[in-house]
């Protein structure tokens, strides 16, 4: 099972928060392809610039292979103070 | 100390606790922020944080501040949830030998703050809600830095 939270704008264009995928994805590509295939609009806010992704809250660039119990965060533009 | 917390602060206590029974720190700077209501466009401002996630990402900013300044101490407070106009959001105070180590990380951790520290913010007003994202001023501030 993965668990994917969504963070600030991101969860307002999706219409949730939090989302638990089983069977869990493989790779980070597959979690983002069957994302936007759900939504697309979903899809194209997570591919844009300044949109950064934490795999069990580590900051991760690249692709990345998901455990059984993964969580995955996608982090829009951070805006603290 | 880092800390996150959904209540109101007092930054007066906290700035006098965070002086208190020092002997060899000859400097303390200190930054309270405040909710603006901008004009009343602003009614209500909320900030959302990734709980653990968050307060590792602040530690670690917090680490490279007190080697990088030579820091004695630090404190920041940041309020997350709903926050009113003229409210407190983040309170920051750094403790070191001399005055100017104390003022630079003081500027440092707040430049970090405001766009390196995992917090979205959303604005509500009377004409509906919107997400704050950093300014064009925030990302020149933070490339003071490098």
């Amino acid at each position: 099972m993965t668990r994917v939270l969504l963070f600030g704008r991101l969860s307002d264009i999706a219409g949730w928060r939090e989302k638990s995928l089983d069977p869990p994805p493989a790779r980070l590509s597959d979690l983002r392809a069957l994302l936007t295939a759900d939504d697309a609009a979903l899809g194209e806010a997570l591919a844009a610039p300044g949109v950064q992704v934490a795999l069990d809250q580590v900051l991760v660039r690249d692709d990345a292979v998901l455990s059984a119990r993964s969580e995955v965060a996608f982090l829009p533009p951070m805006s603290g103070g | 100390m880092i800390s996150l917390t959904d209540q109101g602060f007092d930054p007066g206590p906290l700035l006098s606790g965070f002086c208190r029974g020092r002997a060899e720190t000859g400097a303390v700077a200190s930054f309270t922020g405040l909710a603006r209501a901008e004009g009343g466009e602003t009614k209500i401002l909320e900030l959302e944080a990734y709980p653990g996630f968050t307060e590792a990402q602040i530690s670690a900013i917090a680490e490279t501040a007190m080697t990088r300044f030579a820091l004695h101490d630090l404190m920041i407070i940041h309020r997350i949830g709903q926050i009113a106009p003229g409210e407190p959001i983040v309170f920051v105070a750094t403790a070191a030998a001399h005055r100017r180590a104390a003022f630079e990380a003081c500027d440092y951790l707040m430049d970090y703050l405001k766009s390196r520290a995992p917090f979205w913010k959303k604005e509500h007003g009377p004409g509906g809600a919107r997400w704050i994202e950093p300014r064009d001023q925030d990302h020149e501030d933070i490339a003071r830095w490098a």
